[in-house]
């Protein structure tokens, strides 16, 4: 399993050279570009801060400039956040967003498996039917839609919580956020984890389980859930992607000072480099966290072998 | 006192075409040591009687009638009660091995499991008494196997892991539900020797479900014959072999490949299908298939009646002559 660790870890390398080609040439496609202001610079002073940028060199010269950079870890500066460099920009927004990401995560891990466990053990039951229905709603409701519906509600109507902002990172700042990222997944998690409990709970491992006399919360946790849990495993990888690009709407909106809020404001300034350093920051994670899914999957299902 | 006692057991399941109705009304006791062999076609429902009276019945199936184990009405118990004899002083052997075992749990869990449930043993006395018995149900390598998952064993393995987990408590009772069908003739040939020596040594009332002749000939030694739902015949099994009284048995027999007949005979399919459980033709329920069958089989029901002692049948039918 380590030798096929190490393989999938090589084979991000060429990935993210295409996905780093792509993201460069294609920022440089939108107009404007990182020191056009109203009021415009004398074309001397322009010439002189491009020049320092090396913006005005061909386009291929930059790009090749910049992969060397990256070969050595350098992102470079950033444009618009100036005496900052893009990765000290990251390193101050990674935590702040992780805390959001994995905090979404592991509530949507944790209540869609148990919502969809408890539905499935009451199929057709008023409950069952009470948390698909719910689920339908938070799969069918985008999150730019949950967030200032919620901000709305809690924070100005009801007056319970900040409508945004992140005075300190605490659980106030972080409640609502993390409410709005998780619940899109909450539901599909439950949805996914009702219909394979469903099955697994027909299959014949679990009828020998039931003959054997073990109390039924034994033959359901430590018989069924596991196998029910393969294909919440598989959709891990796509979550984790999901909440991560999920994130950048999200820290927007709340005005949250995580990579997702660096990414739009960068897209936004054209800041060149700190757009690119967002792109190959995600992409890595995206990666590393799908080869961590898959390397899970063989820890739950011992017939699963990776050579 | 049997150690298991069904009397006027019916089992139904509701569908969304109406209710089936899977057994209609069975009898049947079995005594320490004794091995019954319950036999018929798919659908005649000696699976679901021994499902009800574990507890196993699908979510749409009900059950009427009695079920005494050792004396207690056990038909209708919550799992709760029921789990106090499960797997314990009852307990059951499965069609197909490949799919009975939990797939990402070792051999050693899934066996020491039953013993710390049901006998409170620690970790180790259990996994002592487990590599025990797979010893017993001769498994080479015990110990090697009790760290293996289901999918490193081949399907014979399996089905002997099957067996040393249904008689790690010592049950008073065994069913095993066609326990060879889904097993190479070499390995049911293995697996049937060892319930034999098994049954003998450690006393245990076992029943036989099963569609196989040749393995109930070689195991039981009392017969039951079901069709849809009823007992059509009943009887030791010398002479269920070599006297049968009701033509469906008869038909069983003559479908059978017998090596102390060969070449005599050809072998003969019993004409028509199982019925629709639905729909019942009325009278006798073999009769559209039965070559005996005159006005009466259409008009009554025959009941299961004496014809000798320990032998019983529910056919019109007097003898078994050919009708021209």
């Amino acid at each position: 399993m380590g030798s096929y660790a190490l393989r999938r870890l090589i084979g991000v390398v060429p990935t993210l050279l295409v996905i780093i080609t792509v993201a460069f040439f294609m920022i440089r496609v939108a107009p404007g570009g990182p020191f056009d202001i109203e009021r415009t610079l004398p074309p001397e002073i322009e010439a002189n801060i491009k020049a320092a940028y090396d913006l005005d060199k061909p386009l291929v010269v930059q790009y090749i400039k910049y992969l060397g950079g990256v070969l050595t870890g350098d992102f470079g500066p950033s444009y618009k956040y100036k005496d900052f460099t893009v990765a000290e920009l990251i390193g101050a927004g990674f935590p702040v967003s992780l805390k959001l990401g994995a905090s979404a995560m592991l509530i949507a891990l944790v209540l869609g498996v148990t919502l969809g466990t408890v539905a499935a053990l009451r199929q057709n039951s008023a409950l069952d039917y009470a948390v698909m229905t719910v689920a339908m709603t938070g799969i069918a409701l985008p999150n730019f839609v949950i967030a200032p519906l919620l901000a709305l509600v809690f924070g100005i109507y009801l007056s319970l919580l900040p409508v945004a902002g992140w005075s300190d990172g605490g659980m106030a700042d972080m409640v609502l956020p993390v409410t709005a990222m998780a619940l899109p997944y909450i539901a599909y998690i439950a949805r996914l984890t009702r219909g394979s409990m469903i099955e697994v709970l027909r299959s014949n491992f679990i009828r020998t389980a039931r003959a054997k006399g073990l109390p039924e919360h034994r033959v359901v946790t430590k018989h069924a859930l596991r196998a029910a849990l393969l294909p919440v495993v598989s959709f891990l990888g796509p979550a984790t992607a999901g909440i991560i690009t999920g994130s950048v709407v999200i820290e927007q909106i709340f005005q949250v000072p995580g990579i997702g809020r660096y990414f739009v404001q960068g897209a936004l300034n054209r800041d060149y480099t700190l757009v690119m350093g967002v792109v190959i920051f995600y992409a890595t994670l995206i990666m590393v966290l799908n080869l961590v899914v898959d390397l899970l999957y063989a820890v739950l299902d011992p017939r699963v072998r990776y050579k | 006192m049997a150690v298991i006692d069904i009397r006027n057991l019916e089992v139904g399941f509701d569908t969304p075409e109406g209710k089936v109705q899977a057994v209609n009304g069975i009898n049947l006791s079995v005594d320490r040591g004794e091995c019954i062999g319950i036999v018929g076609e798919s659908g005649s429902g000696k699976s679901q009687t021994f499902m009800a009276a574990m507890g196993l019945l699908a979510r749409n199936g009900t059950a009427r009638g009695e079920i005494l184990f050792q004396g207690e009405q056990i038909l209708g118990l919550g799992s709760r009660a029921l789990n106090r004899i499960r797997g314990n002083a009852m307990s059951m052997i499965f069609q197909d091995p490949m799919t009975a075992l939990t797939p990402h749990l070792r051999i050693g869990d899934q066996l020491t499991e039953v013993l710390t449930t049901h006998k409170g043993l620690g970790k180790r006395a259990a996994a002592a008494r487990a590599v025990a018995m797979l010893e017993q149900v001769r498994i080479p390598e015990p110990a090697r196997r009790m760290r293996q998952y289901p999918h490193e064993l081949s399907g014979g393995m399996r089905q002997r892991v099957m067996i040393a987990m249904a008689l790690l408590c010592e049950p008073e009772l065994l069913i095993a539900d066609e326990p060879t069908t889904a097993l190479d003739v070499t390995v049911q040939a293995q697996v049937l020797s060892l319930m034999r020596d098994l049954k003998d040594r450690l006393n245990t009332a076992l029943v036989l479900i099963t569609h196989d002749l040749g393995v109930v000939a070689g195991l039981a030694d009392r017969v039951m014959v079901m069709y849809a739902g009823l007992v059509v015949e009943e009887g030791p099994v010398e002479t269920i072999f070599t006297d049968p009284r009701h033509p469906y048995t008869q038909g069983l027999l003559n479908s059978m490949p017998r090596i102390d007949r060969a070449g005599e005979e050809r072998l003969t399919a019993i004409p028509g299908q199982p019925p629709n459980l639905q729909r019942l033709p009325s009278g006798c329920a073999f009769r559209p298939r039965c070559a005996y069958a005159f006005e009466r089989c259409e008009q009554e029901r025959p009941e299961l009646e004496d014809i000798a002692p320990g032998r019983r049948k529910a056919c019109h039918r007097e003898r078994l002559e050919a009708v021209s």
